[in-house]
């Protein structure tokens, strides 16, 4: 028997590490929808229309329906699954970090982050579970509680607790001030304008908005960085992307062009995981099928974190290289100059200001690819978020900042549309329990006490 | 000697606030009912403010009065002077406060005690309490009486081991002057039960005449009067003034001078007071850096000179009291009828109660009141009023009241004692519950009124009433929803007066009352078919409309919350045999023994964690129960 609409929850199931076939499980009412909207069979089925127990070879997709990695998903239906609500499982073999995109966009497309042991939970709420199943989920309890005492050690989920706790300190000192203006309406406590209310709020909304910003690129360092490789025609940007995937993976020749469509690839690259992307050659051309290329490498190009910007270094600097720094805007960029075996003729001086870094180099035999990986590092590293003073660390840490936002400019718009202040109490305490969620308090024991220990109050 | 005075269904144990509507529910639901004071003329007093409601207060009230209690009625029939507080400030915490005649109120109870059929008012100080062989309760009197009972209800308020505090002197005493009940504490520890110290205190009552009015701020009632009882049909009047003062720096210096003599600051006083009802000597203490202390006065009584100082209670000597009262504005000359005195009392630790209000490892003895560690006549009567009604269900073999958070503030605070405890005189406020917009003082008839009526508690006559209502709001809110209202000048003059945007094309009535700005009130004009309803049916109706988002929100929590709450817990658990139960959570579940999961997740020191584990635990139990 199932009682009351649950949220779906969706997580990363098999061991978080590289490489191997990992899944992203889905479940709860709507768990189907949310992976049609990330998973696009291959076939003519949909995973609304096909019945429990089946299998679909698709591919999982962001938001613009591109493609993340090819992907089997998993089927079953209400009761018959594990949880016994409705399951989709998303499977491929793109190891940590293709997983961890699967499930961010699995949670904008609706789920929220499971906890520790929530499958197992809802398993044993909808009466699926067995007993041997209920004690393994005990040692998940405990065995979180572990990576809980572990995180809090560390010295980043400490800063981070303080920093949310001071945004929530000043929430809850709001709060109690409304609180104790409504509850003590005899008493002499000072009365709360709405101007300070609402600079309140939106220092708070300012901090969420840093913290959910730096998660991102935080997220860069942890989940990979989309960078890719652009430049003219034949100035052997696909015999960088082989030397960085280290095997063919694009195909090379000697004519300008070779590579039509967009090749990518998932590597390692000095600790640091690249989404990389080898385009066609940038430049105006006739060839029909080509110039589709190009115009796929020019949209790639904008939606990159990091360029590699290749250059023929034996050659002179041409309008097609200079157009392409144009294209880049302000995305960063490290210009590498190829074939630096041979003679140099390219002017680098002429565009250094233009990069955060210019590297010579011999993609055919590799030479001064530990320059590359140092400019990668020095540019990537220098990115504004510094650990020490706190970062979001996992999704749902993430989520809970989210929500927290979300009701948080509930409030603030309560409070610029005019309405009362218990309705903007509402939504300003939505946002203290999200907050509060992640220290295991309750709200209105601390704006209780808040109260007592600020305001003087009482006949 | 001792002789056997009688048998009853349900006795009950002080007939303040609490001890009357337990009275009362138990009689109404047809058990015999004793009711015993100590003091006739003590039934339904007020000791401390001679007012009822007050923020979340009077949503008590009117909760009561939905239930089918009558503090709420009586309160309208005593009324003095009437405020809805909060106006402005959201419909979640607007809240009744009436200026009562106390000796008026008082009178009305106890005759209405009187007259009530199967009740048995008896002025009786009970000195020893103990089970018979059968199950049945035994009561016995200073006198020597004894009387045996199903069920006993403890409602003995600060008479229980009374003792009253003014300076350094000190001796055992009740309320106002009573007698304590001197004997009664050491029998319940006897009994099993764990007693604690708690203590309260009350300001000066002075004598009109020696106040100069002539420079002190009015405070007025509001009009049109809004009873408290949704049964009252003729609203009361005001007919009193209360006055404004301040304290000041000399009321500071005379204070501070006299600390030492203070029983609180000399360590004489070991029980706890309110964190929320601080003495004076407290708050100039507490907030050092507050150059002035509000303080009200208010009349006792029509037929009585007696003024109360309302925010000025304290416990400091006599001499000392005379001194800082005669430095504020207005009392210069002040007279003292009745000093200013903390008094302390037995209260117990209301966890070792579940949700019923009776004790778990005593069947049959129920507590409400100042006894559960509460403040407030209001929070009284309604313990009173579900410890009266569960003493006599179990009697009738019925299904017992219990009141979730999310359906009342009644719930909010049986579940608060019960689940939490308390570490000081726990006084009701809005921000104890997290489903305000929803448990609002204009719709407890709403959330009630049918409990009231499966109680058997709610006349024919008044539910035909009452769902004469219902009915009105729902057909209101459909036409709300279907009307629309055409774009004209007359409508955009309205709106632009009232700084919101006109209208261009026909919109809702629905829509226009969503906005902040406009109300039912303001659209009269240009909302022709509009019917004829109590103004009480289109505040409901606009509450709900322009709230809409925000109660649907709380809904939502609510559904949440239920959904936990209906997975009973075995109250027999041994908890330390739990394993993956932190230790903390095994002795707090051990101590509470919690009803349910949502009970269990509430309890401060068990962690979500601890709660999954529960969960398990749960199901592994049910399936070898079912093998």
């Amino acid at each position: 028997m199932r009682m009351i609409e649950q949220k779906t929850i969706a997580a990363i199931s098999t061991a978080q590490a590289p490489g191997g076939i990992g899944i992203v499980r889905l479940s709860g009412d709507r768990a189907k929808e949310i992976a049609e909207k990330i998973f696009i069979p291959k076939g003519r089925k949909k995973i609304s229309e096909v019945p429990g127990y089946t299998s679909l070879y698709g591919s999982a997709v962001d938001e613009n329906g591109e493609r993340v990695d090819e992907a089997l998903a998993l089927v079953f239906t209400a009761p018959k699954s594990y949880t016994g609500e409705d399951v989709v499982e998303i499977s491929c073999h793109g190891g940590m970090f293709i997983m961890r995109r699967i499930l961010a966009l699995a949670i904008r497309a609706g789920a929220v982050p499971a906890q520790a042991g929530e499958f197992t939970k809802r398993a044993f709420l909808n009466g699926r579970i067995d007993l041997t199943r209920a004690e393994s989920v005990m040692q998940l309890i405990s065995a979180s509680g572990e990576d809980a005492a572990k995180a809090a050690a560390s010295g980043n989920e400490g800063v981070l607790q303080r920093k949310i706790e001071a945004i929530r300190d000043s929430l809850v000192s709001a709060a109690a001030h409304l609180t104790a203006w409504a509850d003590y309406p005899d008493e002499e406590v000072p009365e709360i304008t709405e101007e300070e209310l609402s600079q309140t709020f939106s220092k708070a909304q300012a901090a969420f908005s840093k913290l959910l910003r730096e998660f991102d690129s935080g997220r860069m360092l942890r989940e990979g960085v989309k960078t890719v490789i652009a430049g003219r025609p034949n100035v052997g940007k696909s015999t960088l992307m082989n030397l960085l995937s280290g095997y063919d993976r694009s195909i090379v020749t000697e004519h300008a062009g070779t590579t039509r469509d967009i090749v990518e690839d998932v590597i390692n690259f000095a600790g640091i995981p690249l989404y990389i992307a080898d385009t066609a050659g940038i430049h105006d051309t006739q060839d029909p099928i080509e110039s589709i290329g190009v115009d796929r490498a020019v949209t790639k190009l904008s939606q990159a974190q990091l360029v590699f910007a290749v250059f023929d270094s034996s050659e002179e600097l041409t309008e097609e290289d200079l157009s392409l720094i144009g294209k880049i805007g302000n995305i960063p960029a490290i210009a590498v100059f190829n074939k630096s075996d041979l003679p140099q003729k390219a002017d680098r001086e002429r565009i250094r200001d233009k990069f955060s870094a210019v590297v010579p180099l011999c993609a055919k035999d590799g030479e001064g690819l530990d320059k590359l990986e140092e400019a990668v590092v020095s540019l990537l590293r220098q990115n504004p978020v510094n650990p020490s003073e706190g970062v979001l660390f996992t999704e749902r840490q993430r989520d809970v900042i989210e929500r927290a936002n979300e009701a948080l400019s509930e409030a603030a718009s309560a409070l610029a549309g005019g309405m009362t202040f218990d309705a903007v109490t509402v939504s300003l305490e939505g946002c203290i329990s999200a907050l509060l969620e992640l220290t295991g308090e309750r709200i209105s024991d601390t704006v209780i006490d808040e109260v007592f220990s600020k305001f003087c109050v009482g006949k | 000697m001792r002789y056997q005075a009688g048998k009853f269904d349900v006795a009950v144990i002080g007939a303040g606030h609490a001890g009357i509507e337990a009275g009362l529910a138990s009689a109404r639901l047809g058990c015999s009912t004793a009711v015993f004071t100590i003091n006739m003329d003590a039934v339904g007093n007020c000791p401390c403010n001679p007012s009822i409601g007050g923020t979340a207060k009077g949503h008590l009230v009117r909760e009561i009065d939905a239930l089918g209690g009558e503090m709420g009625k009586t309160a309208d029939a005593a009324t003095l002077q009437s405020r809805m507080l909060n106006l402005g400030k959201g419909p979640a915490v607007h809240s009744l406060r009436a200026q009562i005649d106390r000796r008026e109120y008082s009178k009305i109870m106890k005759h209405k005690l009187e007259l009530q059929e199967n009740l048995y008012l008896k002025q009786a100080e009970i000195t020893d309490l103990f089970p018979g062989a059968d199950g049945v309760w035994h009561l016995v009197t200073r006198m020597e009486a004894e009387y045996e009972a199903k069920a006993v209800v403890l409602a003995t308020g600060t008479f229980l081991g009374g003792r009253i505090f003014v300076g350094d002197v000190s001796f055992e005493s009740g309320p106002d002057g009573m007698f304590p009940a001197a004997f009664l504490g050491a029998s319940l520890k006897k009994l099993g039960l764990q007693l604690r110290r708690f203590k309260t205190g009350t300001p000066a009552r002075v004598l009109r005449s020696s106040i100069d009015f002539s420079e002190l701020e009015e405070q007025a009632g509001d009009e049109p009067v809004v009873p408290f009882s949704y049964e009252t049909q003729i609203p009361p009047k005001n007919t009193a003034i209360c006055h404004i003062s301040w304290t000041n720096d000399r009321t500071k210096d005379v204070i501070l001078k006299n600390l030492h003599r203070s029983p609180l600051y000399g360590g004489a006083i070991e029980g706890i007071g309110p964190r929320y009802c601080p003495s004076i000597e407290d708050k100039i203490v507490r907030f050092a850096d507050k150059p002035r202390h509000q303080l009200f006065i208010e009349p006792c009584g029509q037929d009585t000179e007696e003024m109360y100082l309302q925010g000025m209670s304290s416990s400091l000597p006599e001499d000392v009291q005379i001194a800082f009262y005669r430095t504020i504005k207005g009392l210069e000359n002040v007279e003292i009828m009745r000093s200013a005195y903390a008094i302390e009392y037995d209260c117990v630790d209301p966890t070792a109660m579940n949700a019923t209000l009776e004790f778990r490892d005593f069947p049959g003895l129920y507590g409400a009141g100042q006894f559960n560690g509460s403040s407030g006549y209001e929070e009284a009567a309604a313990q009173g009023f579900v410890a009266g009604a569960n003493a006599a269900l179990k009697i009738l073999g019925r299904e017992p009241l219990i009141l979730d958070r999310a359906s009342s503030y009644i719930g909010t605070l049986i579940d608060d004692l019960v689940t939490k405890g308390v570490n000081d005189p726990y006084r009701m406020m809005t921000s104890r519950s997290e489903y305000r917009l929803v448990l609002r003082q204009d719709n407890a008839d709403e959330r009630l009124t049918p409990i009231g009526r499966k109680l058997g508690l709610i006349s024919d006559e008044r539910y035909a009433k009452f769902l004469e209502k219902e009915e009105m709001k729902k057909a209101e809110r459909r036409r709300a929803d279907e009307t629309v209202i055409p774009p004209s000048s007359e409508v955009n003059e309205i709106l632009v007066s009232r700084e919101t945007s006109p209208i261009s094309s026909g919109v809702r009535l629905t829509e226009l009352l969503r906005r902040p700005q406009l109300t039912y009130e303001a659209l009269a004009p240009v909302d022709p078919t509009r019917p004829e309803l109590p103004k009480a049916v289109f505040e409901n109706v606009e509450i709900e409309i322009k709230y809409e988002g925000y109660i649907r929100r709380q809904r939502a929590d609510i559904a949440e919350m239920r959904r936990l709450e209906v997975k009973r817990l075995p109250t027999d658990v041994d908890y330390s045999k739990i394993i993956g139960l932190r230790s903390e959570a095994q002795e707090k579940l051990g101590k509470i023994r919690p009803e349910n999961i949502g009970q269990a997740s509430r309890i401060s020191g068990v962690s979500p964690a601890d709660i999954s584990v529960l969960l398990i635990w749960l199901s592994k139990r049910d399936r070898s129960a079912a093998e």
